[in-house]
């Protein structure tokens, strides 16, 4: 889908700012409200603007025990749907975070998310590698988030400028 | 000095009024909690990569002297940059002289071209520095008072109105520091007339220059017959978010150029050696960032000027810099108060018009290079001072 250059406008902004009022988002773009709405919404409709999240620091919360690791898989793939029969299977899992098709040494790189190591281990041993079309995995625990997508987890925001110049 | 009651300082320094800014940093520097709109500098910090080749810099040893009219190769990136965003070409050895800020810049081109009693047109409001630099060069500044009327751009029949015989040049900053105006190509040939017809040089502070939003911008000494009549003033700091590394340049005919890299060379040997590397980068690999803080500036004019005429702080579209500059007529109060008690109040600081000349009176700056969320912050508070202002009234 072309977007117009409002629509491109307004895509850029939600995606650092998704609880932006729709007020304000008008006023940045230079349209109507109404005209923003209808904008917003049919990015919505046609999900280029898929869901609005918050990106969370779960370390912050107490008792959070939670462990990431990203887990390198190579596999066979299939005569006539390649990689794409193994992703899905692999995606599915409600424990799997992301899965992406790399180049270079392995195929899939499996983000999983789990409450403990133990738990991704047995997921990887039980699940992951029992598939018939995976040939070997290799896992790497997540030890500290510094930035994500574009977001530095720990940022020095503070304004460093004197608070009255020329 | 005891014993003695003479004093030690010239008459120039004496005379000299300090900044009217200054009153208000004081002011504002004490509070806690303040949400300012009245910093003339980005709030983006200089790019990663900028920072990271003055460090490599540094590691590398680079610590001496550069030539004094800066590294070539700086320079020659410079004249590429100018001849790409711009459209004039000036040659990197004869014609460009890296400095120590656009300010320093200013002051050598003053001190070039001003012999005592020689006037020049400085057009109000602007930057606060122009005045003084030009009195400091033994000049006699004229100054001319634009009006909300006319969106603070000058007309060619109030420059004629105070053109005299020691008339030497006009100093020209567009798009505008505090009021974001901007002169248009139409509107700078009009000046070019009276440039040419009255044999003049022009001063052109074009340090805002990629900070546009809605026209082309058309650089002064792109306009035929004006090359050879202006002194073009450029640098790093709003373009590159680099105020810090106090880094300009200027570019002028080689005759100019010449004299002020004689006074250059004695007041100041050579902009900083390490600014320099961090601008080389910023010139080869900044573009994406220049065009991603100049996206995000416009966002935010667009979001200010709106939501100050909202709350009946009434202000033209600015076409470039990050400043709106609205009108507080409908408080009632002068532009000194109005900023002082909104600071009081609200701890909302802005700067009141009246620093940058007469005809700023009755308008304060407000810098929109603040985060969004700064802004609508900063928009809450003065919508509730407004809200105060009108009970009393009432």
């Amino acid at each position: 889908m072309k977007l117009t250059e409002k629509e491109m406008e307004i895509v850029e902004i939600l995606e650092k700012n998704a609880r932006l009022p729709m007020e304000d988002l008008a006023k940045m773009v230079c349209l109507s409200v109404e005209e923003t709405e209808k904008a917003v919404h049919k990015l919505e409709e046609n999900k280029i603007i898929i869901r609005y999240i918050s990106i969370i620091d779960w370390t912050k919360i107490d008792g959070y025990s939670g462990v990431r690791a990203m887990i390198d898989v190579k596999v066979t793939p299939k005569r006539g749907v390649g990689f794409e029969e193994i992703a899905e299977r692999i995606y599915r899992f409600k424990e799997v975070n992301s899965v992406y098709l790399m180049s270079g040494a392995y195929d899939l790189s499996v983000i999983i998310e789990g409450e403990s190591m133990n738990e991704v281990a047995q997921f990887v041993s039980h699940k992951l590698s029992t598939l018939d079309s995976v040939v070997s995995t290799t896992t790497h625990f997540i030890l500290n988030k510094y930035k994500h997508d574009g977001i530095i987890f720990e940022p020095d925001n503070k304004d460093k400028r004197i608070v009255v110049s020329p | 000095m005891k014993g003695t009651k003479k004093t030690y300082l010239s008459k120039k320094a004496t005379e000299l009024k300090p900044s009217g800014i200054r009153r208000f940093f004081d002011l504002a520097a004490g509070m806690e909690g303040v949400v300012s709109l009245g910093v003339g500098e980005p709030d983006f910090v200089t790019a990663w990569g900028v920072r990271e080749a003055a460090i490599s810099s540094l590691e590398q040893g680079f610590t001496s002297y550069t030539a004094n009219a800066g590294l070539l190769e700086l320079r020659q990136e410079i004249s590429n940059y100018m001849k790409k965003q711009f459209k004039v070409e000036y040659s990197p050895k004869e014609e460009i002289i890296v400095t120590v800020g656009a300010s320093q810049a200013i002051d050598i081109a003053m001190r070039a071209i001003l012999d005592p009693g020689d006037e020049v047109i400085i057009i109000e409001p602007c930057f606060v520095s122009y005045l003084p630099m030009v009195e400091l060069a033994g000049g006699v500044a004229v100054q001319v008072q634009t009006l909300k009327e006319n969106d603070f751009k000058i007309l060619p029949s109030q420059l004629e109105a105070v053109m005299t015989e020691k008339t030497k040049a006009i100093m020209l900053c567009s798009p505008n520091n505090p009021t974001g105006s901007m002169l248009n190509k139409n509107e700078l040939k009009e000046l070019a007339e009276i440039v040419e017809k009255h044999d003049l040089l022009v001063i052109a502070d074009e340090i805002y220059g990629e900070l546009v939003y809605d026209e082309e911008y058309t650089s002064l000494p792109s306009i035929p017959g004006m090359r050879e009549r202006t002194i073009l003033v450029s640098g790093f700091s709003k373009t590159f978010a680099m105020t810090g590394w106090r880094l300009g340049f200027v570019c002028s005919p080689p005759e100019i150029s010449d004299a002020m890299l004689k006074i250059h060379q004695y007041a100041m040997m050579c902009a900083p050696t390490m600014s320099q590397y961090a601008a080389l980068e910023a010139l080869k690999n900044g573009r994406p960032d220049v065009e991603e803080m100049i996206k995000s500036y416009r966002r935010r004019r667009n979001y200010i000027v709106q939501s100050l005429n909202e709350i009946g702080l009434t202000c033209h579209m600015p076409g470039g810099a990050f400043y709106a500059f609205p009108s507080i007529e409908s408080s009632g109060l002068s532009s000194q108060e109005f900023a002082e008690q909104l600071l009081k109040q609200e701890g909302v600081a802005v700067v009141p018009g009246d620093v940058f000349g007469e005809s700023g009176e009755g308008h304060i700056r407000c810098s929109y290079a603040s985060s969004i969320e700064q802004l609508q912050e900063a928009i809450k508070r003065m919508k509730r001072f407004m809200d105060s202002l009108s009970l009393k009234i009432d």
